[in-house]
């Protein structure tokens, strides 16, 4: 018997646009299902449906809910008033969001907050024991020490392993999981999908995993659903779905994948572009990087892999002068650079250029796409309006863009249509040296395919040199010559990607490797 | 890893939807449409006021058209015999140009001082805001009043004073909304290309910052009209025989009883004004908010 069954689930926008077409998954205790999908195909709507929530602007247009609770009888959920709805959520159908910081209550202690959620269900039974029995299912301390800490005292794995805390408390019959590890860096992901794994199983709950990323899927699915465009495409044994998979959109999604083995061909080369001798920064007492050496040679990519927190995005502000408290040289073609952008000369700026990490945050959204486009062709160049607007033009088709999206505000755009305009922004002006921060991250996995994609074949095409600063260890095969891995503000490891790759020196590469998710 | 060409989601060539403007999302609120009628009337009364009064009436604002408080005409009379409707409709226009310039400067020296406090940060942010609160401390009206006392009721006066005195509210406000705005990447992408510090601020600090800034100028608004009348009532704003709402009240309200028109008319006046900018200002903050009304299917 199935503890979570969902047929003919329709939904539909207030203003009569329909998201979701007749969906139907089932999911057994102690099974974990896993709902696959770029972001807007609907796959979270269909998750929350579990739980009878709908989204602002979004209402149920038929179908059916079944939740079967732990010995009780089956509940349709969409037939439930508001506040049994509200009791069956926690207690019956537990919920585990993306962002644990946001979940959780900042100024409460987690032990309060564990409780809170047992009190309101009215467990039966001590509470205090059953808080320090969910904590160390989840694999947490359950001293009463740490029990009283709050949530800003705990790491981002730990904080999204209380949420799990908090969801298995009440022995839920079914969890749904939206994108629990989307914010954790890899060794904390492996962790908290274990967790995940080893509760579901051990408790006979049912999972429903909502995620875009399949390497995840590979490692804690039994089953898999793959939507699109509000309906489900294929499903099946994840085994099955992932090694033959049978609908052209899955496929698809699987090449999108990066494949940590792969390996790109490429030329040795000498003369460093861009160079930097002990780059120290430090703020206060807290040194973030301390004495970094790395270089990239002309036509090169160097990947710079680090965790959140390793200095790997305040060394690329350090090069691209973005931050003026370093001590150090930052060199362009052997010629040391002054500290501050704005003392470095127009073709020095031109020289070196810097696309960020997220694309919503990037580009002015009162400003079309072409305007922000030009922007350093004005500062940089002396061009005329209407060569500026040709070059424009040309770069927005250099990016599968088309000019057709010119006059577009970034808000009319998709995420991965927004990185490339401002990918488009910083080649327009040819750059010798491309520091790409964690471009991808803020992206669908299949997105991240597309612009990993563009981003080789332009630098093959133009030529230049590339920092690529990441956190994700699986995209070093797909772009990079060469790695140098960066922890506590310190280079650990560096050389040819198949070199680091098949035979790591350093201990923490090594659990990078080993951490990260596989088909 | 191969880029994913997804069927049917290859850039679709829909017409581009800008999102919906600040005024369009107000617009959607009662109270900016209530708030906008209320405004227009009054403003309507004020523009043409002067011109159509004459021609209602055949009295022109000084003329002697009867006996005191006698109800000939329309509205009646004042303690001088001069027509009430005649002057009340001339009397919001000098009101509402001092309104509308002292907000004018009012806004744009706050938003110039918050936009430079609040991008250049450090000891600037401190030292600007710290000469802020100390003039903040001051009630708006009680500085008014001392500059008038000194230099005399000139219309310009009372211009630059009350501009002068909204400029520091304006400027918190402007700061808050430049300070949330200074931490976008595109900020950082603006100076990375050395774009001189004056464009960031026009070019992509201000356009971020409207939402915020037209609430400013609504309520900035409301408050000019309520002080300028003020001050007027005291006999330091317009002066007579200038026909002005706020002398008028302060001219006829010895006669309540007896004539009620006199000071009732340019009361309902500026309460239609003040709370019809108010309403609107309302509704620009509710909608800068995001808060849209929710639509009812």
């Amino acid at each position: 018997m199935n503890a979570l069954e969902v047929t003919g689930l329709a939904v539909r926008t207030t203003a009569g646009e329909s998201i979701l077409d007749g969906v139907s998954y089932a999911v057994a205790p102690g099974e974990v299902l896993a709902l696959v999908g770029e972001s807007g195909s609907g796959k979270t709507t269909a998750g929350l449906a579990a739980l009878g929530h709908f989204r602002r602007g979004l209402v149920s247009a038929g179908g059916a809910v079944t939740v079967h609770p732990r010995g009780g009888d089956p509940v349709d959920v969409l037939s439930l008033d508001t506040a049994t709805r509200r009791r069956l959520r926690g207690s019956t159908v537990a919920y585990i969001p993306q962002d644990p910081a946001l979940s959780l209550n900042p100024a409460l202690r987690i032990g309060l907050q564990i409780a809170e959620v047992l009190e309101t269900h009215g467990f039966p039974g001590p509470v205090d024991d059953r808080v320090a029995e969910v904590l160390e299912e989840v694999g947490l301390p359950t001293d009463p020490a740490y029990r009283r800490r709050y949530p800003h005292q705990l790491s981002g794995g730990q904080q999204q392993r209380v949420g799990i805390a908090m969801a298995f408390a009440c022995r839920p019959a079914v969890v749904v999981l939206d994108e629990p590890t989307t914010g954790l860096d890899v060794v904390t992901q492996a962790l908290v999908l274990k967790t995940v794994r080893a509760l579901t199983a051990e408790h006979g709950v049912a999972a429903l995993y909502i995620t875009h990323d399949l390497a995840v899927v590979a490692e804690i699915a039994d089953r898999v659903a793959v939507m699109y465009h509000g309906d489900i495409v294929e499903s099946g044994p994840a085994e099955a779905v992932l090694r033959t998979p049978s609908h052209a959109y899955t496929r698809r999604l699987l090449d999108a994948v990066p494949d940590p083995d792969a390996s790109v061909e490429h030329p040795e080369t000498a003369e460093p572009v861009l160079a930097t001798q002990g780059v120290r920064v430090s703020y206060g007492t807290n040194v973030v990087l301390r004495g970094v050496d790395v270089s990239v040679a002309r036509g090169e990519c160097l990947m710079l892999l680090g965790e959140s927190g390793s200095g790997k995005t305040t060394l690329s502000q350090c090069i691209a002068g973005l931050t003026r408290e370093y001590t150090g040289t930052v060199s362009l073609a052997g010629t040391g650079l002054a500290t501050s952008t704005r003392q470095r000369s127009d073709e020095q700026r031109r020289r070196i250029q810097y696309v960020f990490q997220s694309p919503f945050s990037s580009l002015n959204p009162r400003k079309t796409i072409a305007q922000s486009i030009e922007v350093p062709l004005v500062r940089l160049t002396s061009l005329s309006r209407a060569q500026r607007r040709e070059r424009v033009a040309e770069m927005l088709d250099r990016v599968r863009l088309g000019r057709a999206l010119a006059d577009r505000l970034p808000d009319q755009l998709s995420g991965g249509e927004r990185q490339r305009a401002a990918i488009a922004r910083a080649l327009v002006t040819t750059p010798d040296v491309l520091v790409c921060d964690e471009v991808t991250s803020a992206l669908d996995v299949s997105v991240q395919a597309t612009i990993v994609e563009l981003l080789g074949e332009l630098r093959r095409e133009l030529g230049m040199a590339m920092l690529f600063v990441t956190h994700n260890i699986a995209l070093a095969g797909e772009v990079a010559d060469r790695i140098a891995v960066l922890q506590g503000g310190e280079i650990v490891e560096e050389g040819a990607v198949r070199t680091v790759l098949s035979s790591p020196r350093h201990a923490y590469t090594r659990d990078l490797l080993a951490a990260t998710p596989r088909l | 890893m191969t880029a994913v060409e997804l069927p049917g989601t290859v850039t679709q060539a829909a017409p581009p939807v800008r999102p919906a403007g600040l005024f369009r999302t107000a617009w959607t609120f009662p109270q900016a449409k209530i708030g906008t009628g209320l405004t227009l009337l009054v403003v309507l009364i004020a523009l043409f006021g002067p011109w159509l009064g004459p021609v209602l009436t055949g009295y022109t604002t000084t003329d002697f058209a009867g006996k005191p408080f006698k109800h000939d005409g329309v509205a009646g009379t004042d303690g001088l015999g001069r027509d009430v409707l005649t002057r009340f409709l001339a009397g919001g226009t000098t009101l509402l140009l001092y309104a509308v310039l002292a907000t004018a400067l009012g806004i744009a020296l706050g938003a110039l001082l918050g936009m430079v406090a609040g991008y250049g940060g450090g000891r600037l942010d401190s030292l600007l805001m710290r000469g802020n609160d100390v003039l903040l401390s001051f009630p708006q009206l009680v500085i008014a009043l001392l500059a008038i006392a000194v230099i005399g009721p000139e219309g310009w006066l009372l211009v630059l004073v009350i501009g002068l005195t909204h400029a520091p509210r304006t400027a918190r406000v402007a700061r808050q909304a430049t300070v949330a705005v200074r931490e976008n990447d595109y900020i950082r992408a603006a100076e990375m290309y050395a774009v001189p510090r004056s464009r960031i601020l026009l070019r992509e600090i201000l356009p971020n910052i409207t939402g915020p800034l037209m609430v400013e100028i609504g309520l900035r608004l409301t408050y000019s009209i309520g002080y300028i009348a003020s001050l007027s009532f005291l006999g330091l704003g317009i002066q007579p025989p200038s026909a002005d709402w706020g002398l008028m009240i302060n001219e006829n309200r010895i006669a309540l009883v007896v004539q009620p028109w006199g000071v009732l008319l340019p009361v309902l006046a500026i309460a239609a004004l003040t709370v019809g900018t108010n309403l609107v200002a309302d509704a620009l903050a509710s909608a800068a908010a995001g808060r849209k009304r929710e639509a009812r299917a």
